[in-house]
């Protein structure tokens, strides 16, 4: 019937289409991937990757937990981490991940010097990118944890053709303008078949140290309204908190200080 | 010469704002400049290039615009009070305002250029260039697009963290 006939036609070109991408394949060792993104840039994605990461390892300390910073241009995890310096070579030439609060890390913020800038067009970032997730020696990770970068391109596809994803949390302020992204972002881990775990509504109130007011600065409930549109849980809710930026700034993540 | 028939040949400087990190208030910052030289008298035009997450057409509550072909290209959408400021934007091209662009480099680049050279701003004395978080393709192909014009300078947004 024409139908069938359609069919065959659409596996056909979906086939000849996916013969120039990359071959999904697990990272050895990692049994499971988390990636944190979230479409808008500023709203926390470093910040929730590295507690998640430390909070998964709080929460069970027979767990091996990695983290990966996947933002090439602006790698906020070794400030955040506490880290320097580069890496190691194995003897079988892998990179080994810097550790610190028990939790292997790697990023672009190891290879470069911290005020380089990396002005690459998409064709390199994905060779990096492919580089930080297989040339490292992860050892045996029960959860890689990701930290993407902002926008939905060419590391965000390289990363969820690479490796098979267990799940994504999308972090999102309630701003406008940063749902709206955030949406994006889920609708691009929907194209991908990348499940999408829930959000995490950042940056929701802040209490002014003094009088105890609470002001909404980004909006309020707007990540709810929107997970409530997608079909997604609320994973987490977390406050403008001055203690959160302090400790990040100093490299003692608020999850452990 | 290669200005005088251009759609750029009108604009007489072009700011870029750029931060590298992410969410300290570019788009915001290139509106309410954009308003301001608007509110000195000056002829404005914003070129959105941040593809993935473009945010000025909803900061000017234009989100459902769309834009139409005239000789010289894409006609800007016109914005602000009396409406006289030119916006392009990829939100003006989605089907959807939530519809995700999940573009690798080089398609970027290639819209970009178009932006670049086929929108039809006119007679402008400031564009000012958003651009997304990152030194990647898009501030790469913009920079280049724009070489042969009076590229004025960028401002950088950041804050204190």
């Amino acid at each position: 019937s024409s139908s069938s006939g359609d069919e065959a036609l659409r596996d056909k070109r979906a086939r000849i289409l996916s013969r120039g991408l990359p071959k999904q394949k697990p990272i050895e060792g990692v049994k499971q991937v988390v990636v944190v993104a979230s479409g808008k840039g500023g709203v926390g994605k470093s910040t929730t990757a590295v507690n998640i990461a430390l909070a998964l390892a709080a929460n069970d300390s027979t767990k091996e937990v990695g983290l990966l910073d996947a933002d090439i241009y602006g790698p906020s995890i070794p400030k955040m981490m506490n880290l320097k310096g580069n890496p190691e070579l194995t003897p079988k030439n892998l990179m080994r991940p810097l550790k610190n609060y028990g939790i292997a890390c790697m990023s672009m913020g190891f290879l470069i010097e911290e005020t380089a800038p990396v002005v690459w067009r998409g064709l390199m970032v994905m060779s990096a990118v492919e580089k930080l997730l297989r040339q490292v020696d992860w050892g045996q990770l029960d959860y890689l944890v990701i930290d993407m970068p902002p926008g939905t391109g060419d590391v965000q596809l390289s990363v969820s053709q690479n490796i098979p994803i267990a799940g994504a949390v999308i972090v999102s302020t309630p701003q406008d303008v940063a749902l709206l992204d955030a949406h994006k972002g889920a609708e691009m881990f929907r194209k991908v078949h990348v499940p999408v775990l829930g959000l995490v509504q950042n940056m929701s109130v802040f209490q002014c140290p003094k009088c105890k007011h609470e002001t909404h600065i980004f909006g309020s409930d707007g990540v709810r309204d929107l997970a409530k549109t997608l079909g997604l849980d609320i994973l987490g809710d977390v406050p403008l908190h001055v203690n959160i930026r302090e400790t990040c700034d100093s490299g003692q993540p608020v999850v452990i200080s | 010469t290669l200005a005088e028939r251009t759609n750029l040949a009108g604009v007489r400087h072009i700011l870029l704002v750029l931060s590298g990190k992410g969410g300290v208030g570019k788009s915001t910052l290139s509106t309410e400049l954009a308003l301001a030289l608007q509110n000195a008298g000056k002829r404005v035009g914003i070129l959105d290039v941040d593809l993935c997450g473009p945010s000025i057409p909803r900061m000017l509550k234009v989100q459902d615009s769309a834009v139409h072909q005239c000789d010289s290209g894409w006609v800007p959408v016109f914005v602000g009070q009396d409406k006289a400021i030119a916006l392009m934007s990829i939100g003006f091209l989605l089907e959807r305002p939530d519809e995700a662009v999940v573009w690798r480099g080089p398609k970027k680049n290639a819209l970009i250029k178009q932006f670049v050279t086929d929108v039809a701003w006119g007679d402008l004395d400031f564009l000012i260039v958003d651009t997304p978080p990152g030194t990647s393709d898009e501030h790469i192909s913009t920079v280049e697009a724009l070489r042969p014009y009076q590229l004025l300078g960028a401002i950088l947004v950041t804050t204190p963290q």
